[in-house]
């Protein structure tokens, strides 16, 4: 194979991937190590906390004879997991939608997969009932009496959380700002690529939500 | 071809803008790295004159020119700009400039990111350095060692200013490595496969991935303690149970890599370098690759290496020993290659052979002394002495900083298309040289007789007078070297002789093109079939025989225009993006002011722009639309 003036021309890469491909690998590489801080300093410090309340056991506070539950709610978090892990379908079959555009449709079954604007509008409002339940969940430990001030299961929890939560709400800002270009002049085959990128990412946080979820929440 | 009477004009294609707006606009890797290069220098004069002030302050017993706590604050930023304003920076000169050079491109991958990358950079440097005006520096180390820089034992706007200003720098970096690494992943020229990727290249590579691997968890270190002094958590809070050793153990991860991302782009220019004045290839090029490779992952597993002193048992002593001890082979493989590169060459002793052949010597004896500290029983002799002082400065200014010399006198023709001045640089090169060994030799003996670093002054009669004395002249040696590198880029920059496309005879991609190249830098993309192509066609020791003697000096080259080559917009919105974050920052910073408007102005207002400038800049196209042949 040898490469011609044509070959190396604009648009030509080494790898044939496309740049953008690449760099959001890399920034996904590099959130793991983010992450991954996050996940082993909660680890760390878990059980450490000098007072209540405690992720999975109740505790009575010594000065007050208060007793606060255990905080972890798993029943509301199994919901609101299952409701990011549904999100990701959305977004593959967004995706899969916006690379089809200019195939034919011949049934409404076809036209509904085919909707780029209805998977996209469902992906983002997943996110934002994760989100929803997140902040249910956030109100009700403050109001159990754990803030991030409270003691070391309260900082690295909401930290690690909130930090996944800012995560996502980024992705639904990304969601919702793709949702715009789609109804503004319709996203094709072309688009493809920036779709693809942000569904990277967007099962990236969905990934990182499966650890938290199974490390914080789940292994007592 | 015409020998060129003076005054000589570096040939510059029409089309090319001029100006203050051409500098804030630009998207160009080749003037992104010449800024990156005259604000890292900066950066260096102001570093420097803290440590001349410092050891001033530790010439003589008992002086008082300085009071204890702007002693802390200097030593705090002298190590702060030098690793994270001036070595870092100025390796990343090197990567803009060189990267795309040597591999055959005609850009980065995102030139505006790149851009954004600088301004960053710029904006949380002054961040972090113009509180030394006020007194108000930051003064808990460039290490910062929670919990001694928690609210309770550092309040005041010192620590907030570091922290916030890493933060801001961090982002920077991060965003440089994602560029680097795309670029070097998918812009190679056809043939140019990994192994015939020029060493400054690879090195680069390595470090890219260091950076956006180690500066994440720095990045949440931080977090951790911006919220604490902030919001009251209790990351770094030993009464509600916090682990003393957190933020050791979370610095050392980012910060033993960090110590890779300063020396290895050195290696990298020092390899480059090498092969260029002793006329030969690389000797062992794959064997260099590997090291460097090597270098980089064992860089991650030796980070307690930095904490023997504070117990954690013999099991973590002995594997962050043994960790130490290894990583030491590929770095002395890489000395034995560079000796083996020399040996047997036709050696020309330019300044830059001359720095690079010193950067050996100096980076032997720190990784000689480096191995000292690598046995736990040993270290404890010598941690926090002027000893562990003596040996890091013989890896960053003897290791790092020369090799960055050696980079700079070989590249500069690159970056301006005119040669720095041999003679004054062999005067920087040996005032330079005798300065730096004889203010950071004698610190290994007064180190070993138990001089503690970090001390304001001290007491007569230990046995260290002498050695800090002997160290004190030897930074004021380095004051005349360091105006008469200032004083050789001023001039060289305005009249030193012109380049042509490759005044050393040197072998790579980067000396086929122009100097300063175009800038869509070549004309047509090379077909790479070896790794020193220029020598395919021009043997090594058929160049130019007698150094910095101009042969010729190219017409202007064609414009982008007239060969159809698609350029980036000039744009301003990375600078005005990077602008955001020390405004955002900055009212962070005002949360505890008893008026709570200043800080919901800029904090939020700093964050809108900062949304704002971002959806602007990723819904303009990077350039114009071209239509396919």
């Amino acid at each position: 194979m040898t490469a011609t003036a044509a070959d190396v021309g604009h648009g030509y890469t080494t790898t044939g991937l496309p740049h953008r491909k690449i760099a959001i690998w890399a920034f996904i590489g590099s959130e793991c190590m983010l992450f991954a801080s996050l996940i082993s300093t909660y680890l760390i410090y878990k059980g450490r906390s000098i007072a209540g309340p405690f992720p999975h056991e109740a505790w009575t506070d010594p000065s007050t004879h208060h007793v606060y539950k255990a905080i972890l709610n798993i029943p509301v978090t199994s919901c609101s997991t299952f409701v990011l892990l549904m999100s990701s379908l959305a977004m593959v079959l967004a995706l899969a939608a916006v690379e089809n555009r200019d195939v034919p449709k011949h049934t409404l079954g076809d036209r509904i997969l085919g909707s780029s604007k209805l998977w996209l509008f469902t992906t983002a409002a997943l996110g934002a009932t994760f989100l929803s339940f997140q902040a249910y969940e956030f109100t009700s430990f403050v109001h159990e009496g754990l803030t991030i001030r409270t003691n070391l299961f309260g900082s690295s929890f909401f930290t690690l959380t909130g930090f996944h939560g800012a995560h996502v709400t980024a992705g639904v800002l990304w969601l919702l700002t793709m949702l715009g270009i789609d109804f503004k002049r319709g996203l094709g085959p072309k688009d493809a690529l920036n779709v693809d990128i942000m569904a990277l990412y967007w099962h990236f946080v969905d990934v990182v939500w499966i650890a938290i979820f199974t490390l914080i929440y789940l292994i007592k | 071809m015409a020998t060129i009477a003076a005054p000589l004009v570096v040939p510059r294609t029409a089309d090319e803008p001029y100006g203050v707006w051409s500098w804030l606009a630009t998207t160009d890797h080749k003037r992104i790295g010449t800024l990156y290069l005259f604000t890292a220098l900066t950066f260096m004069l102001i570093g420097g004159l803290e440590a001349e002030i410092m050891r001033t302050q530790l010439m003589r017993p008992n002086q008082h020119i300085v009071s204890a706590e702007l002693y802390n604050q200097l030593f705090t930023m002298h190590g702060t700009t030098m690793i994270f304003l001036v070595i870092m920076p100025l390796s990343a000169a090197f990567f803009n400039l060189l990267i795309p050079l040597q591999i055959g491109a005609r850009d980065v991958a995102f030139p505006r990111l790149n851009a954004f990358s600088y301004w960053v950079y710029l904006f949380g440097g002054i961040f972090i350095t113009l509180p030394i005006l006020f007194g108000a520096a930051p003064n808990g180390g460039w290490f910062g060692y929670a919990p001694l820089t928690t609210k309770t034992y550092s309040p005041g706007l010192n620590i907030d200013f570091w922290v916030i200003g890493l933060q801001i720098l961090g982002i920077s970096s991060l965003a440089a490595g994602f560029n680097f690494i795309t670029t070097i992943i998918n812009m190679r020229a056809p043939g140019m496969n990994l192994m015939r990727m020029p060493l400054f290249t690879w090195m680069s590579f390595v470090v890219q991935f260091l950076i956006i691997l180690a500066f994440p968890v720095i990045t949440i270190a931080l977090v951790f303690l911006l919220f604490d002094r902030f919001f009251g958590t209790n990351f770094y809070e030993i009464a509600r149970g916090a682990d003393p050793l957190l933020w050791q153990h979370l610095f050392w991860i980012f910060g033993h890599p960090e110590v890779y991302i300063l020396v290895l782009p050195a290696f990298g220019l020092v390899s480059e370098v090498m092969p260029t004045f002793a006329r030969k290839p690389l000797f062992g090029y794959p064997v260099m690759v590997y090291s460097g490779i090597l270098i980089g992952m064992l860089g991650f597993g030796v980070w307690a290496h930095h904490m023997f002193a504070v117990g954690m048992g013999p099991i973590a002593d002995s594997f962050f020993a043994v960790t130490t001890m290894l990583i030491a082979i590929p770095t002395g493989v890489k000395i034995f290659n560079w000796i083996f590169t020399l040996w047997g060459g036709s050696i020309r002793f330019t300044t830059a052979a001359m720095f690079a052949i010193g950067m050996v010597a100096m980076f032997t004896i720190g990784g000689i002394s480096g191995v000292m500290h690598s046995s736990p029983p040993a270290d404890l002799q010598q941690t926090d002495t002027y000893f562990v002082v003596g040996h890091f400065h013989y890896v960053i200014f003897g290791g790092s900083l020369m090799g960055l010399f050696a980079g700079l006198y070989t590249y500069f023709p690159k970056f301006t298309g005119r040669l720095l001045d041999e003679r004054l640089g062999k005067w920087h090169f040996w005032v330079n040289f005798f300065g730096s060994n004889l203010v950071f030799f004698p610190m290994h003996f007064s180190g070993l007789l138990g001089m503690p670093r970090r001390i304001w002054t001290y007491d007569g009669g230990q046995g260290w007078d002498t050695f800090n004395f002997l160290s004190t002249m030897g930074a004021y040696l380095l004051i005349p070297a360091t105006l008469i590198l200032v004083y050789n880029i001023w001039k060289s920059t305005k009249s030193g002789r012109i380049a042509g496309n490759d005044p050393w005879g040197a072998g790579t991609l980067e000396w086929s093109i122009p100097s300063p190249p175009p800038p869509y830098n070549f004309a047509v993309i090379p077909k790479v079939t070896s790794r020193y192509p220029l020598w395919d066609v021009k043997p090594p020791l058929a160049s130019t025989p007698v150094p910095n003697t101009p042969t010729h000096s190219e017409a202007p080259a064609p414009t982008a225009a007239e060969l159809g080559i698609p350029m980036p917009y000039h744009t301003l919105k990375p600078f005005l993006t990077a602008l955001a974050l020390p405004i955002m920052f900055g009212g962070l910073m005002l949360m505890h002011l008893e008026n709570k408007l200043p800080h919901y102005v800029f904090m939020y207002g700093g964050a809108a722009m900062l949304v704002g400038c971002l959806y602007w800049w990723l819904t303009t196209p990077l350039e114009p639309e071209h239509h396919h042949a």
